[in-house]
């Protein structure tokens, strides 16, 4: 058991460092998001699955967290890109195409 | 126990990226978002430190942590959109 | 009216799973389901009847495990990414078309994009069209990018909510 509980937290903390590293890599902020959110809500899933084998008394709380923030985790992004797109934040320079400026011009008009 | 030490050394590995990203960031959003990744960080490790510490209080921390961490995004979001 | 009743029994149920099944506790559970019931029905125009379980059950069956086996890839592909000192990326906003029209089964699928290899949801329009943030544009036309992002997840939640 304690075998399972040490590879699950280790995972966990391994995709933790690689969505800070990603957020400190990545050249604007919507690549930053997708590589933070992504990472951060498997490492979250992993640990606290990690620490209910430990206990398994509390799993079902620990996966009302875990069901929590898979549901949230994504709509915050999600929430946070489209007002820096709102507030006209400049997407990286290698940005190949742009469907989304046609929609809020058609909206605005 | 070793391994605790190693997941507590990945952790800190990601939370000083995301303060480097927080004190960085060029935009407002840059800073959100490393604090939003900083606050989910921080309730995965409300749960393990419950399961070392073994006590079921830190999962009720870790619930209105996770809550309050996404009220803040959302807050902020919806604050700082359409600005300048 | 019909819809308060299942919503009041759900929230109760949460409540009981978080604060414990003791005596001052339920009360104060009936209380807020209440009230939480009363808002999520009217306010929110959340439809919530019995036929949800049933609903919830499929969900689990055949969306969970399709949705996680794509995260772990997803979690795969940022660690390559972010890993690779060239950092391989060609981003780009698109549309796609997901062909759903129900406010609920759109922020799941919304959801799974965000959390699907490269790809984060950004706007929605009424016509069911997502807008995505895809971290590495490739195919030339709406109709094969719809396909590779939400072509698998958008089948089975049609499939799915009744």
């Amino acid at each position: 058991m304690n075998i399972v509980y040490y590879i699950l937290i280790i995972l966990g903390g391994i995709f933790y460092a690689v969505g800070g590293l990603g957020l400190l890599r990545m050249p604007d902020v919507y690549t930053r998001a997708q590589a933070g959110t992504k990472a951060t809500t498997l490492g979250t899933m992993l640990t606290m699955i990690g620490a209910g084998v430990v206990h398994p008394e509390w799993l079902p709380k620990i996966i009302l967290i875990i069901l929590f923030i898979v549901l949230t985790n994504p709509v915050g992004s999600s929430t946070l890109i489209r007002s820096a797109y709102r507030s006209r934040v400049e997407a990286s320079g290698r940005t190949a195409i742009d469907e989304l400026g046609a929609y809020y011009d058609r909206e605005v008009e | 126990m070793m391994a605790n030490v190693v997941f507590f050394a990945l952790v800190a590995l990601g939370l000083v990226f995301a303060v480097i990203r927080l004190f960085k960031g060029p935009t407002p959003f840059d800073r959100v978002l490393s604090m939003d990744m900083i606050n989910i960080i921080i309730t995965g490790l409300l749960v393990v430190i419950a399961g070392i510490l073994d006590s079921a209080l830190y999962l009720d921390i870790a619930l209105v942590f996770a809550v309050l961490a996404f009220l803040e995004t959302i807050v902020f979001a919806r604050y700082m959109e359409g600005r300048r | 009216m019909k819809n308060y009743f299942p919503t009041f029994v759900f929230c109760f149920l949460v409540w009981i799973l978080v604060a414990g099944a003791g005596y001052p506790e339920l009360i104060l559970g009936v209380a807020v389901s209440l009230a939480l019931a009363f808002f999520i029905a009217r306010i929110c125009g959340i439809r919530m009847s019995w036929k949800t379980p049933l609903s919830a059950l499929l969900f689990i069956a055949l969306y969970v495990p399709v949705f996680l086996l794509e995260l772990v890839k997803a979690n795969i592909d940022v660690l390559f990414r972010v890993l690779n000192p060239k950092l391989p990326i060609n981003p780009g906003f698109v549309r796609i078309e997901t062909g759903i029209s129900d406010n609920f089964s759109k922020l799941i699928l919304a959801n799974s994009i965000t959390l699907t290899p490269g790809t984060i949801s950004v706007d929605a329009d009424d016509d069911g069209g997502i807008y995505v943030h895809w971290i590495n544009v490739t195919g030339d036309d709406a109709g094969s990018r719809s396909e590779k992002i939400s072509g698998r997840f958008s089948r089975i939640l049609k499939k799915v909510m009744l």
